[in-house]
């Protein structure tokens, strides 16, 4: 069992999470819940004062520790991609799907603030797909993210994919209990984007340069590129790939396996 | 953008301890928040003013205590202020290998209970 927001919020019902076989596609609406029923306000009198320094955010990590520990206890590896939108995620993990799916056994979940669109591109015959919509919400976080594996949870063995929404800003603050966390960085987005946001590639394992194909033609400096990435992110590992012209994709093959 | 969810979580830890002291409201609510918690104080206010009315927190004053940055290099161990999260170079040896030390801090510090 896990919390909804506390005491003070009624949960949303979100009911049983359904079950998503391989090959089906499913959106589960994870929004946020609403806030209601506020207790009333009291008199002012004599005051006492108490220390409490308790972290704020600690709701999400101990859903995205207790997460962790429930994917270990499954054997499973659980991939988180982020990026800002359109640097490639649902490009790279369709194909990834297509290079591993067969062999190993995988799951998606995929957010959005809105739409089903991306887990319709990731449709495969042999991996179940999980939409989750979040309405406002900037980010995924760890009750969401336990909420979508319930949906998958029959049927994946191996890997799960977490595709986050497309955001560079808030994605980094939020532990999922992800075994490792995938940056993508792609040639369009422009050589200065770990300079201009430093915490999602300080927290990442990996970064994929994506869309080498195209680097050329819209001049990225790759040097420029790989300084600004070992400033932010000193300690991790580098792949370019292109995931149209299959470049580089299976340096990134072999780094999956390699968690497995 | 996560600012409304934060003050949620302070409300509440602070209406669980108003309970557990049987007190009546809270006078004042003091926040620890640092310098690179991408947090942002003005929009920590708005959420405050829009969540208490109706609440034990509705006469309460917001008191934001900021934290500033601070690292401690991993190859020289010189200690160093920071204003990024995200590129820790050491100013003496030049190295990017540094660990945030404070800065972070998203914390509910303390509350002023009014019997």
């Amino acid at each position: 069992m896990h919390l909804h927001h506390g005491d003070f919020t009624t949960p949303r019902d979100h009911g049983p999470a359904p079950k998503v076989k391989p090959g089906e596609v499913v959106t589960v609406d994870v929004r946020e819940d609403d806030p209601v029923d506020l207790p009333p306000p009291g008199d002012s009198g004599n005051t006492t004062e108490i220390h409490l320094n308790m972290p704020l955010l600690a709701e999400n990590s101990r859903l995205a520790d207790h997460n962790r520990a429930h994917f270990k206890s499954h054997g499973l590896k659980v991939i988180n991609l982020v990026s800002g939108p359109g640097a490639g995620k649902t490009t790279l993990l369709a194909k990834t799907l297509e290079e591993l799916a067969e062999e190993l056994s995988c799951g998606v979940l995929v957010g959005d603030l809105e739409t089903d669109g991306d887990a319709q591109r990731l449709r495969h015959k042999s991996v179940p797909v999980v939409q989750l919509t979040t309405g406002n919400a900037c980010h995924l976080d760890a009750h969401m993210i336990a909420h979508g594996f319930g949906a998958v949870h029959d049927h994946v063995k191996d890997l799960l994919f977490i595709e986050n929404v497309g955001n560079l800003v808030c994605p980094a603050e939020f532990d999922l209990g992800e075994s490792v966390r995938v940056a993508l960085f792609a040639c369009t987005d422009g050589e200065d984007k770990p300079l201009k946001y430093p915490p999602i590639y300080r927290s990442c394992h990996i970064v994929l340069i994506t869309k080498c194909d195209i680097a050329d033609a819209c001049g990225f400096n790759r040097e420029a590129a790989y300084e600004n990435l070992k400033a932010t992110c000193p300690h991790a590992k580098v792949i370019e790939l292109s995931s149209r012209t299959g470049e580089g994709f299976d340096e990134w093959i072999s780094f999956i396996r390699s968690l497995i | 953008m996560h600012e409304l969810g934060i003050m949620e979580s302070a409300f509440k830890l602070a209406l669980g301890e108003l309970d557990r002291h049987e007190a009546k409201s809270v006078s004042c609510m003091v926040l620890r928040i640092g310098e690179l918690a991408a947090v942002d104080p003005v929009a920590l206010r708005f959420a405050f003013d829009a969540i208490r009315p109706g609440t034990a927190l509705e006469q309460a004053e917001l008191v934001i205590e900021t934290v500033q940055g601070k690292a401690i290099c991993n190859k020289c161990n010189e200690e160093f202020t920071t204003k990024s999260y995200g590129i820790l170079k050491c100013p003496k040896c030049g190295e990017y290998t540094g660990r945030l030390t404070a800065g972070r801090e998203i914390d509910l510090a303390r509350l002023e209970l009014a019997e």
